[in-house]
């Protein structure tokens, strides 16, 4: 089997991989070999043909496939490789990756460093355990988009929608731009887990109305057990257990699934990488290095993420820890623990360097809350504190705070009260 | 054409009779309602083959359970389907629970089910590896002959051995009469008229109104089947390694209460509920009752299941017979030469090539001439893609450069497996069908990303347009229409 050495392997070409490149390019580093499975680089951006992608990054709006072609374009000249078709099957913590290709056959590429950006995928309805009968006509969001945007086909003419995930909340605007009816977005929580500017712009816009704090407590079958012909939803008590009697019908063709999106890190957990059980991606240090030595994470596989803009500053910040890496090592030094306090469902880095003046922790809140502060403190001691007029879990925020702070062993992130 | 056997249902029951048929000189049909073999009860079960300590002494399920259960042992090995004899525990936790595993043991004994073994204490199921168990268990059942199976490659695999030696298969083919016409039958089917000697109901869940068609005016005298639906769990692989055997709860008044399982595939298995009441014949349906009943249930053998890892719910139905607790399988008092399986629930996928053998016996018996073929032909499953060493995998991708692109992520299923998969002695038409044959969309995102992938091989590999490429059933319609801009 063919054996190759490269300074850094990074294992996903959408928005994440490319701007690992990108960033670690930029530090200097000239043997980078992007392994790409798909045909074509870019990742699910390739199917996001709606515009609002770059407003922070490149200060316009951009289609996702235009947003990738930015970072495309920037790596041209440079020489950075790209093998596309090719799927990584092992990972070890050596740093050896195992790819597969129809051209190449089987062979190992080590990295001096390893990037990981394999990206997320969608939750499915065995993940919430849907009631109802088993047929055809149950989709995720991001199936039934690359259907519609890449091979031309729709999947359904009346649609219902669970969860209001942006996905699930761009599906249906782009359903009913192409003809089909959707009769209605339902939502588990009181409130929307999309951008409040997809909630106007997909659902509002178009007459679409948001069920919140209703669940589908059944899917039912044509006569022939062929296709779904009726999806049923249900109010729920502030426990999320439907209340009977509450029941509405929708008789329809579909039923579209945004609810939730999990990190990929099968990969990771081969090589070792130890995950964070909130965010379930790696566990890593403010240079995104993960557990296993030289083996760096960013993107949806790291975090999930609502704007493709944060996975590029994050996939730039990966690759500046890998140059650093091949350069100089491994960061020494002791590391200050992030910790999420009360309000905060996770915050990632979970590990902080000495290293650098300042670290950015990200974050999601637990629940829709006004006029609040976040506050960072080590020990008693508050190190930041920033008020909010509002937050909510489906806007990721940050906060900075100066590492000459960091006197004590860790730093809580939590939201207080105004 | 005339046959000497026709036989109705191509499920593990049908397809296990076809099997052992298709080794004698004779011309056999096989009828299948659906667009594929191993479409109802087969495809949804627990994937076990039970050791055979659990039906009665004496019993004709006792005695094929038993039976099968090895036959199925060395045919996974010659016909090279997903199979693995990892043994089962019943667990107990109490006094009533010692004697009733007791009891099985000395069942188990008398029905030939060999190195059955009493575990006493804590300790030594421990030393079987089983640490994940709750903490009250402390007395088992060990019978290390009981094995996890792909049961649709079972079925399939005994059904294209059937057809690559003679036996003809007839798929979307729905009986809708039979008649006895002086000393054979005339079978009324969706595609035409079937004349067959002999008939053999393997209709699963419908065996009483295939009887009822023979039976004409007669019907009262057909037994009936009364449909119980189960439903499981399927988890992440990530869950997979927390049993090592087959753990199944002390049978009970209460019931027989659900069993915890690796599958042979590495996820994790949990259920089934037992429920009559909101059962019909071709109900697959999911209830958050039954849901919550399996969880609250098998968090007594395992406590630390995490079902926030699972990844499908699914419901099978079983034909059970009312008033009767065995198969029913002889041939019909009222019409001679036609022969029920009836009433074939668990344990009928451990049975298997058995029912071929009692059908051989039972023509034999009725004075059919049965004479073996010289020149029998196995055919082999393919192993998985990903099961094969480096230098096989490079040899593979080297003959066909197909083998080198992976279609599904999750399951590490190649382009090559799907298209050959396509074109296999009973070939795959569908999403499920493929998925059946290769595993495609099995995994963690249960098809979300290679379902379009394979929609599209589907299209261009078959010359199908996109209204006639199915989820599952005939007419199962992926996608509706176009675009607008494809129009």
């Amino acid at each position: 089997m063919n054996f190759l050495n490269v300074d850094l392997l990074i294992i996903g070409g959408g928005p994440a991989g490319l701007a690992a490149a990108y960033g670690a390019y930029n530090a200097g580093i000239r043997d980078i070999l992007i392994v790409e499975r798909d045909h074509r680089l870019g990742g699910i951006l390739n199917q996001c043909i709606h515009n609002g992608f770059g407003l922070h990054r490149f200060k316009e709006e951009l289609t996702g496939p235009e947003y990738a072609q930015r970072y495309i374009d920037m790596l041209k000249d440079t020489s950075v490789k790209v093998v596309s078709d090719s799927m990584v099957l092992d990972l070890s913590a050596d740093r050896v990756a195992t790819i597969m290709s129809s051209k190449e056959g089987l062979r190992k590429i080590q990295g001096k460093a390893v990037v990981l950006a394999m990206g997320c995928r969608e939750r499915s309805r065995g993940a919430i355990s849907i009631p109802g009968d088993r047929v055809a006509g149950v989709y995720t969001a991001g199936a039934a988009q690359k259907y519609c945007n890449i091979d031309g086909y729709l999947v359904g003419k009346r649609v219902v929608i669970l969860g209001s995930g942006d996905i699930g909340l761009i599906m249906a605007r782009r359903m009913t731009l192409e003809g089909a009816k959707v009769l209605a977005d339902v939502e588990l929580m009181p409130y929307s887990n999309g951008l409040n500017r997809n909630i106007a712009q997909c659902l509002n816009d178009f007459d679409i109305p948001l069920y919140l704090s209703h669940t589908v407590t059944d899917i039912i079958a044509d006569e022939d057990n062929k296709r779904v012909k009726k999806v049923v939803i249900s109010k729920v008590d502030e426990n999320r257990r439907p209340i009977p009697g509450s029941e509405v019908e929708f008789e329809c063709d579909t039923l579209l699934l945004s609810v939730g999106l999990i990190p990929e890190n099968e990969l990771s957990t081969k090589a070792g990488v130890i995950l964070d059980k909130r965010t379930r991606g790696p566990l890593v240090k403010d240079n995104l290095e993960t557990s296993v030595e030289g083996i760096f994470a960013c993107g949806n596989v790291l975090q999930v993420h609502d704007l493709v803009d944060n996975v590029s500053a994050e996939g730039e910040r990966a690759g500046l820890g890998a140059a650093n890496f091949i350069n100089n090592g491994e960061v020494k030094g002791d590391l200050v623990e992030a910790v999420p306090g009360e309000g905060v469902s996770y915050l990632c880095p979970q590990l902080i360097t000495k290293e650098g003046e300042y670290v950015d922790l990200f974050f999601r809140v637990r629940t829709p809350t006004s006029n609040c502060k976040i506050v960072a403190k080590v020990g008693d001691k508050v190190v930041r504190s920033i008020p909010k007029i509002k937050v909510i879990p489906s806007e990721m925020e940050s906060i900075r705070i100066k590492k000459a702070d960091l006197l004590d062993k860790k730093v809580v992130v939590q939201l207080e009260a105004k | 054409m005339k046959y000497d056997v026709a036989i109705i249902g191509a499920g593990i029951t049908g397809s296990s009779i076809a099997f052992e048929l298709s080794k004698y000189d004779l011309k056999v049909v096989l009828l299948e309602r659906e667009n594929d073999v191993a479409m109802k009860t087969t495809k949804a079960n627990s994937a076990i083959i039970h050791a055979g300590y659990d039906p009665k002494e004496g019993t004709k399920m006792a005695r094929l359970n038993v039976l099968g259960s090895s036959l199925i042992h060395d045919y996974a090995e010659k016909l090279n389907f997903h199979y693995k004899q990892i043994g089962s525990l019943v667990v107990g936790r109490n006094e009533k629970d010692h004697e009733i595993i007791d009891k099985l043991f000395e069942r188990g004994n008398k029905n030939g089910v060999p190195n059955l073994k009493v575990l006493k204490t804590r300790k030594e199921i421990e030393d079987l590896g089983e640490t994940n168990l709750h903490e009250d268990i402390d007395y088992a059942l060990y019978a290390p002959s009981a094995a996890i199976v792909s049961p649709w490659e079972m079925c399939l695999s005994f059904a294209e051995n059937a057809v690559k030696n003679g036996v003809a298969l007839k798929l979307n083919c729905k009986v809708n009469d039979i008649t006895k016409v002086g000393d054979s039958f005339e079978i009324e089917t969706s595609l035409g008229k079937v004349e067959s000697d002999y008939v053999i109901n393997a209709a699963g869940t419908h065996a009483d109104d295939i009887y009822k068609l023979v039976l004409k005016e007669k019907a009262d005298k057909s037994f009936t089947i009364v449909p119980s639906r189960g439903e499981y769990y399927l988890l992440d692989k990530d869950e997979g390694n927390l049993v090592h055997h087959v753990i199944f709860q002390t049978p009970t008044e209460m019931g027989k209460g659900v069993l915890v399982s690796q599958t042979v595939h590495g996820n994790l298995i949990v259920g089934p509920d037992a429920d009559i009441n909101n059962a019909t014949k071709d109900c697959v349906h999911n209830t958050s009752k039954s849901m919550a009943y399996v969880r609250s249930t098998s968090v007594l053998s395992v406590p630390s299941i995490s079902f926030g890892s699972n990844i499908r719910n699914f419901a099978g139905i079983r034909a059970t017979l009312k008033e009767y607790d065995d198969f029913l399988i002889e041939e019909s008092n009222e019409v001679k030469g036609f022969i029920n399986f009836a009433g074939i629930k668990s344990p009928g996928l451990s049975c298997g090539p058995a029912f071929g053998l009692e059908a051989v016996e039972i023509l034999k018996g009725i004075g059919v001439q049965l004479n073996k073929k010289k020149d029998y032909e196995y055919v082999r499953r393919p192993t998985f893609f990903k099961d094969l060493s480096d230098d096989e995998k490079l040899e593979m991708i080297k003959k066909d450069s197909r083998y080198g692109q992976v279609i599904c992520r999750c399951e590490t299923v190649t382009e090559g497996e799907i298209i050959h998969a396509m074109h296999e002695i009973i070939p795959a038409r569908t999403l499920d069908g493929i998925k059946r044959r290769v595993n495609s969309g099995m995994g963690r995102c249960q098809g979300g990303f290679c379902g379009p992938k394979i929609f599209e091989l589907l299209m261009e590999e078959l010359h199908l347009s996109y209204d006639q490429i199915y989820q599952d059933r005939e007419g199962s319609q992926v996608v509706v229409c176009r675009t607008k801009g494809e129009n």
